[in-house]
């Protein structure tokens, strides 16, 4: 009993002095809810380092007001998610969310969100349908629609006749295998097989033994980026790399925060995705530099989706000259385009999606360390999905 | 252990010729044990209180109430008849799910998901308990993990049903009894869920104080024997379990009506092994176990977590490893002696 009396005073004498001062200057929160323990923590790493860099490049002073971060631990838990949102809402005021590492927790998000009439950032979740969820979610990430039906026009376009995809069984991987294969057999390709795999502790060879015998000229493969290396891993055990199917997937696979572990078993992947470490720009050459510099690691997707997210937020406050009224910041971000790490982007007007390149890279070693070369670039793609429904 | 003797001391005069009559004693024996201590009135109080002196916390007590409901239901069956379980969350996720599916096709007032959802985790809870009656605490930790498993991935499949990996969209539950409308403050929700935690505590603290919660203890501590004084094991651990399955499904329905959203994570296997941990801070046996465990694992992490995000697991740790070699008795202990001389020097 004593000791439950003794937190509730610790709370309230933390609440009392945590509220006092800072009211000085004016100050625009931002508020990002990330997995930082658990299963998911990399993405949360990568987009804080990421935030964190923008800002001491950038300065923490736009249009008159201070630019606070707070950074919260949702461990990939929806109703945490939501609970933090929810707090930094209606205690700490944000002017800003942001982060969102997967589908679900983005969901959470969303009545809060619109509630609140908060702009919220989503840098990493890319399950197309969460921009629909609330008119206030915006998003610097991508949707896996745009990576797949890419390199579906791409493997069309380059001689692979037969298919066969292989994804995880979940919603985002069925979402994948569906656009693969519509877009693939309407450009006159012909899908010889599907697979889905157990998204938890995957045992692929089974399913890698039904691709030998099936002899497709290629695999499409998505699995959530943790899971690539061990997939690379049976796909040479089972000497796939040397019976000639070609070895097609989404980025994720080839991640560039765990793809220099995977060792030479992934040399030669073609996978398609918005970026990749190696693109050649002076943007993403200061990027990279300044990221390994700061937090000693190659900045992946989800850093540069962070990355980009706090441009977004700098940008609309410059245009708004300093007013937090969401709904204002909000009309200040569609439409905007600017030079990311990755090339040139744009904030869709009415769709609040990333209209990017996609690139289409193979796995090769650049000074020793393995890399995706960028060979061919599909210019401003929209979300497909939204496109499809006339949005 | 300080019950069973207590149990013993008490019941030992009431043999001897000189002691009072043998048909009053057990019953004022009984009585004496579920008389409310000025600790308990205390503890509400404070809880009560917070929904006053907290205004900006009602988030965070809400989640510390259902985890509280949550763990309570573990200590029955753990604290009070010695059931191991790993997979208490799959009751957690039956009454989430239901209280969410109900909402989102039509049925949107809050108390009747409640039922509903206590109704069909009791009912998963009957069923399963059968699972568990023979076999050593090894089989149990494994039976019941594995039948959280089994949910997990129902769950993961249904998605037609569930939303599969992206979870549940569209849970927008009505004002409370058509009163009272949730806010973005959660103020009402907290009100809610201690409203409901507190009525379950009563009738959880009204049952383990009965001849049943007694004859549960007696099993717990020695079955064999238990079974041999003519208490039916197997029909007492069926009915415990089966309360405490309900127990479980109306958090997981409040968590659903207070978040407005289920996934697939509620069935996750770190949600049970929580509520075991929760236990371990606060202790089983005595109800009130999982509700200070579930206050202080609660502060801890929210608190932690703010100060810095991706290494307060690593304090957590060690805050627990700490509780473990120092025993959680001793440091009761402790500032229960500090508090005895602080009162006694202002006597």
């Amino acid at each position: 009993m004593l000791r439950r009396q003794f937190l509730a005073a610790a709370a309230v004498a933390a609440a009392l002095a945590g509220g006092l001062p800072a009211q000085a200057q004016q100050v625009a929160k931002v508020g990002l809810v990330l997995p930082m323990t658990g299963p998911f923590a990399s993405t949360g790493r990568q987009i804080e380092a990421a935030a964190r860099l923008y800002i001491a490049q950038h300065g923490d002073t736009v249009a008159g007001r201070k630019i606070e971060l707070l950074v919260r631990d949702d461990t990939g838990t929806p109703d945490v998610t939501r609970r933090l949102t929810q707090e930094l809402v209606v205690n700490e005021k944000v002017s800003f969310l942001g982060g969102f590492g997967l589908t679900p927790l983005a969901y959470a998000a969303a009545p809060i969100a619109t509630q609140g009439k908060v702009p919220a950032i989503v840098m990493a979740a890319a399950t197309s349908a969460i921009t629909e969820q609330s008119p206030f979610f915006v998003r610097t990430s991508f949707t896996l629609p745009q990576a797949t039906v890419v390199m579906a026009d791409w493997a069309a376009k380059n001689g692979v006749k037969k298919m066969m995809s292989l994804v995880s069984d979940y919603g985002p991987g069925i979402d994948a295998e569906k656009s693969f294969k519509d877009r693939f057999t309407a450009a006159g390709g012909e899908s010889v097989g599907e697979l889905r795999v157990p998204l938890r502790n995957p045992d692929f060879a089974p399913f890698l033994q039904r691709v030998v015998d099936a002899k497709p000229d290629a695999l499409f493969v998505f699995v959530p980026s943790g899971v690539g290396a061990q997939f690379m891993k049976q796909f040479v055990e089972r000497g796939l790399d040397k019976s000639g199917v070609k070895l097609l997937a989404t980025g994720d696979v080839t991640d560039d925060d765990i793809l220099n572990d995977m060792g030479d078993a992934a040399l030669g992947v073609i996978t398609s995705h918005h970026y990749a470490a190696a693109h050649q720009s002076p943007e993403n050459k200061a990027f990279v530099d300044a990221f390994r510099k700061a937090s000693n690691a190659r900045p992946n997707f989800m850093a540069v989706g962070g990355w980009d997210g706090m441009h977004v937020i700098y940008e609309a406050l410059k245009k708004t000259g300093g007013s937090t009224d969401g709904t204002a910041l909000l009309d200040a971000m569609k439409g905007m385009s600017w030079t990311s790490p990755r090339g040139p982007v744009q904030i869709d007007a009415a769709t609040r999606e990333m209209v990017q390149n996609i690139y289409i890279r193979k796995v090769e070693k650049v000074e020793d360390e393995l890399h995706n070369v960028e060979f061919a670039t599909f210019e401003a793609v929209k979300d497909p999905t939204k496109a499809a429904k006339g949005g | 252990m300080s019950d069973a003797s207590t149990l013993n001391g008490a019941a030992a005069p009431s043999g001897t010729p000189s002691g009072t009559p043998a048909s009053t004693a057990p019953r004022d024996f009984l009585i004496g044990k579920s008389r409310w201590k000025p600790a308990e009135f205390a503890f509400w109080a404070v809880a009560v209180g917070a929904l006053f002196a907290l205004p900006d916390r009602h988030l965070l007590l809400n989640e510390i109430a259902i985890l509280g409901l949550f763990t309570l239901s573990l200590d029955l069956i753990l604290g009070f008849a010695g059931i191991v379980s790993l997979g208490h969350a799959a009751f957690l996720g039956i009454g989430a799910y239901a209280a969410g599916l109900l909402t989102k096709h039509g049925v949107s007032e809050p108390l009747t998901g409640l039922l509903a959802a206590g109704a069909l985790a009791g009912a998963v809870g009957f069923l399963s308990s059968f699972l568990i009656l023979r076999g050593t605490d090894l089989t149990r930790l494994m039976v019941t993990l594995g039948v959280a498993l089994i949910f997990h991935e129902l769950a993961n499949r249904l998605d037609w049903i569930t939303g599969g990996a992206d979870g549940l969209l569209g849970v927008a539950p009505g004002p409370i009894a058509g009163l009272f409308e949730f806010d973005i403050f959660g103020t009402t929700a907290y009100a809610y869920s201690l409203a409901v935690l507190f009525v379950l505590f009563l009738l959880a603290r009204r049952i383990v104080h009965s001849p049943f919660g007694l004859s549960l203890r007696a099993l717990k501590d020695n079955r064999l024997r238990a079974g041999s004084l003519g208490i039916a094991s197997a029909r007492r651990i069926v009915a415990v379990y089966t309360l405490a399955a309900v127990y479980a499904g109306i958090a997981g329905a409040l968590l659903t009506q207070t978040t407005q959203f289920v996934s697939l994570e509620i069935l996750d296997f770190a949600r049970s092994a929580d509520a075991l941990l929760v236990l371990v801070i606060g202790g089983t046996g005595y109800l009130y176990g999982g509700l200070v465990g579930a206050v202080a694992f609660t502060l801890l992490k929210d608190g932690l977590s703010a100060i810095t995000p991706a290494y307060w697991l690593f304090w957590m740790g060690l805050f627990l490893v700490v509780l473990v070699l120092v025993g959680r008795d001793r440091m009761v202990e402790r500032v229960r002696g500090l508090l005895a001389r602080a009162v006694g020097r202002r006597a």
